[in-house]
C-alpha cells in the first residue's frame, strides 16, 4: 500500500497537467503497451515534464498504460489523457491489446500465452 | 502471428501484443501475493481517482460517497517473448468499485477468483460478478497456513459454484502453484472459446 494521499495532490495537480481535460482523445486499454523511439524522446523534451517522463520510460522497453501511470504516480485517467495525446502527436507508438474478435486470432493468442506460462 | 517471432534479433518487433488475466477476490485474499509470485517486476500499484471532474473516465456517479475516492489496483508483468507480454491485474479489494472491475475485465483472456476458506462469504460478491459477465473464470482456493482445510467439492458446494467452472487449490506464495492457476485460466478460456465456436455463439 502507498502512503496516505493529500487529496488535493491527486486532484489539483494532475488535472492541471492535462489542462483540465478529463477525456482522452482516444481510448487506450490499461494493458496496451507503448514504445518511444530515441528521436521521440528528444522531441518530448519540449512536450512538458510529465510527457517527457513517459517518453523516457517507454524508450528502453515497452510499457503498458498501467505501468506508466504507476511509475509516474499519475492517476490512471490522467495518464490516459497524456498518453493518448502523445500517440496522436507521434511521440509514442501504441501496440495492440489482445484481439477480442475472431476465433483463430483469439485461439492463437491463448496458445501463445499458454506455452509462455508453461515455460516459466 | 507466428511462433518463430521470438527468434528475431536486433530490430524491435513491429507489433507487440499484450494480454491480461484478472485476479479477483475480496480484500486480503492474497491477490497481490499471487501476482508477485510470478511477476518479473515487483507488483506495481496504479490508482484511479474518482472525482466530479473525472466523470467519464472514472465515473463518480457510481460511487456512493460524494467527493473523491482513490481506487488502487496492483498488477504484475510477464514478458513472454519480445512481441508478447502478459499482465496480471488484481481487482480493487473494495467490492463497491464494480465499475473499475468492468474496466479491468474488458479484453481480458480470463480471470481467477481467489477464495480464502476462513472468509468464504467474501467470495460471494466476486463470484456473482463473474457469473453475470461474459468472461471465462475459475476459482482458486488459497490455502493459507492454519486455515480450515476443505475438500474442493466442499468449497464448491458451500459457494454454489457451477460444475462448468473449474476449481483449483493453490498456495499464492508459490510460483509453481500460481503457474498452475494461470495455466488453468488459459486452458479454460480455450475450452470455452472452442465450445462457443462449435455452438456458433457470436462473442464480442
Amino acid at each position: 500500500m502507498t502512503e496516505p494521499h493529500d487529496p488535493r495532490g491527486n486532484l489539483v495537480r494532475p488535472y492541471a497537467v492535462t489542462r483540465g481535460r478529463t477525456e482522452p482523445i482516444r481510448d487506450i486499454p490499461i494493458e496496451a503497451v507503448l514504445v518511444a523511439s530515441s528521436a521521440a524522446v528528444q522531441e518530448a523534451r519540449f512536450a512538458g515534464h510529465d510527457k517527457y517522463r513517459i517518453a523516457v520510460l517507454c524508450e528502453p522497453k515497452a510499457q503498458s498504460l498501467a505501468e506508466l501511470a504507476a511509475l509516474t504516480r499519475l492517476p490512471l485517467g490522467v495518464a490516459r489523457v497524456l498518453v493518448a495525446d502523445m500517440v496522436a502527436d507521434g511521440l509514442l507508438s501504441l501496440h495492440s491489446a489482445a484481439p477480442r474478435k475472431g476465433f483463430s486470432e483469439r485461439m492463437d493468442l491463448l496458445g501463445r500465452v499458454l506455452s509462455g506460462l508453461r515455460k516459466l | 502471428m507466428d511462433f518463430a517471432s521470438s527468434e528475431r534479433t536486433g530490430a524491435p518487433p513491429s507489433e507487440i501484443t499484450s494480454a491480461k488475466i484478472v485476479i479477483a477476490g475480496g480484500f486480503g485474499v492474497g491477490k497481490t501475493t499471487l501476482v508477485g509470485a510470478v511477476s518479473e517486476i515487483e507488483p506495481l500499484t496504479t490508482e484511479a481517482v474518482m472525482t466530479a471532474a473525472g466523470a467519464g473516465i472514472d465515473d463518480a456517479s457510481k460511487v456512493p460517497e460524494k467527493g473523491t475516492t482513490t481506487v488502487a489496483m496492483d498488477f504484475g508483468r510477464i514478458t513472454m517473448a519480445d512481441d508478447l507480454i502478459l499482465y496480471l491485474f488484481g481487482t480493487p479489494g473494495q467490492t463497491r468499485f464494480w465499475f473499475m472491475w468492468d474496466e479491468l475485465i474488458r479484453g481480458a483472456v480470463g480471470a481467477a477468483v481467489m477464495v480464502d476458506t476462513r472468509r468464504l462469504t467474501d467470495a460471494f460478491a466476486p463470484l456473482d460478478y463473474f457469473e453475470n459477465r461474459h468472461l471465462p473464470y475459475l476459482v482458486a482456493v488459497n490455502c493459507f497456513d492454519g486455515a480450515p482445510r476443505y475438500e474442493p467439492e466442499e468449497v464448491r458446494e458451500a459457494l454454489a459454484i457451477p460444475a462448468r467452472v473449474p476449481l483449483v487449490m493453490c498456495d499464492a506464495r508459490h510460483r509453481d502453484s500460481v503457474k498452475a492457476v494461470l495455466i488453468g485460466v488459459v486452458e479454460h478460456a480455450m475450452a470455452t472459446l472452442v465450445t462457443e465456436h462449435e455452438q456458433g455463439v457470436v462473442v464480442g
